[in-house]
């Protein structure tokens, strides 16, 4: 006597719903006329632990792009890292990564 | 020879070389900073749990551009999200920002003579103010990437003209700093 295996059959819309789980969340820093290219790198090494290569890029990428998407992550980790930037003055914001 | 001006690294920690003027300016600036910034005190019928962890239900962007400024949106295209943000977040950097304010008076208030001396442990409550008091200032002379030129040849007449030396005078303690802390 055997016992047919049971099938599972994988919903439809599961693929879709991890996507949305899992889409990244992104960190923006936008540019202004005020803070300065020292201090913006400074706070991209000493918060995010970039290399000085990768947060001077980023800050030159603030400066001359206006923006630069500085972090991604979760929704819980981004809103940590853009409450970490305005703590330290930065225009920051977050939002799905597209 | 010109004598040291602004921060330097000495075998006794960081100091700073201001005069007594100066320190008094930075006193007053610094209390003006916290004045903008000081979170309002908490409504007499709000729960009690909800004050505890600092959430505060009346936060709302700002109507003043330096305040806006300080404590911008972090959504751009949720408005709903970013008020929700603002109230789990916004009264903990208002008081983290009173805090550095308070520390560049109390250092500054201390009686003594020559250098300052800046404790390792406020270092960053002094950087913090610095970065606080340009942004209130510039916003306030209205600052832009095109207006820089203007404000670099303004002359004594203009009414805006002792806000913007100061402006300077921070951006250069700022900077000042920042080169004692990046390693080159």
């Amino acid at each position: 006597m055997s016992v047919a295996p049971v099938e599972i059959e994988a919903p439809d819309d599961a693929r879709e719903l991890d996507e949305d789980v899992d889409r990244p969340w992104i960190c923006l820093v936008w540019n202004d006329p005020i803070n300065l290219m020292s201090y913006v790198t400074y706070v991209f090494l000493t918060y995010f632990k970039y290399s000085r290569e990768k947060a001077e890029l980023l800050m030159l990428d603030v400066h001359q792009k206006g923006r630069a998407v500085v972090s991604s992550g979760s929704r819980e980790e981004m809103e940590r890292d853009v409450n970490a930037m305005h703590s330290y003055g930065l225009w920051a914001t977050m939002q799905k990564d597209d | 020879m010109g004598r040291a001006y602004g921060f330097e690294r000495t075998r006794k920690g960081l100091v700073v070389h201001i005069d007594q003027d100066e320190r008094r300016l930075l006193q007053s600036i610094a209390q003006q900073v916290i004045e903008l910034v000081a979170p309002p005190a908490a409504p007499a019928d709000q729960d009690p749990l909800v004050a505890m962890v600092g959430i505060d239900m009346d936060a709302r962007r700002s109507e003043d551009p330096a305040v806006a400024r300080l404590f911008p949106d972090a959504f751009t295209d949720d408005e709903d999200a970013a008020q929700e943000f603002r109230r789990f977040t916004e009264r903990d950097l208002r008081e983290g920002k009173v805090r550095n304010a308070q520390a560049v008076i109390d250092c500054t208030s201390l009686a003594t003579t020559g250098a300052l001396q800046v404790p390792d442990a406020l270092v960053l409550a002094w950087l913090g103010f610095f970065n606080d008091a340009r942004l209130t200032i510039g916003t306030r002379l209205g600052i832009t990437d095109d207006s820089r030129d203007e404000f670099d040849q303004m002359n004594e007449g203009d009414p805006r003209f002792a806000m913007a030396q100061i402006y300077d005078w921070l951006t250069y303690l700022q900077d000042s700093l920042l080169q004692q802390l990046v390693p080159e």
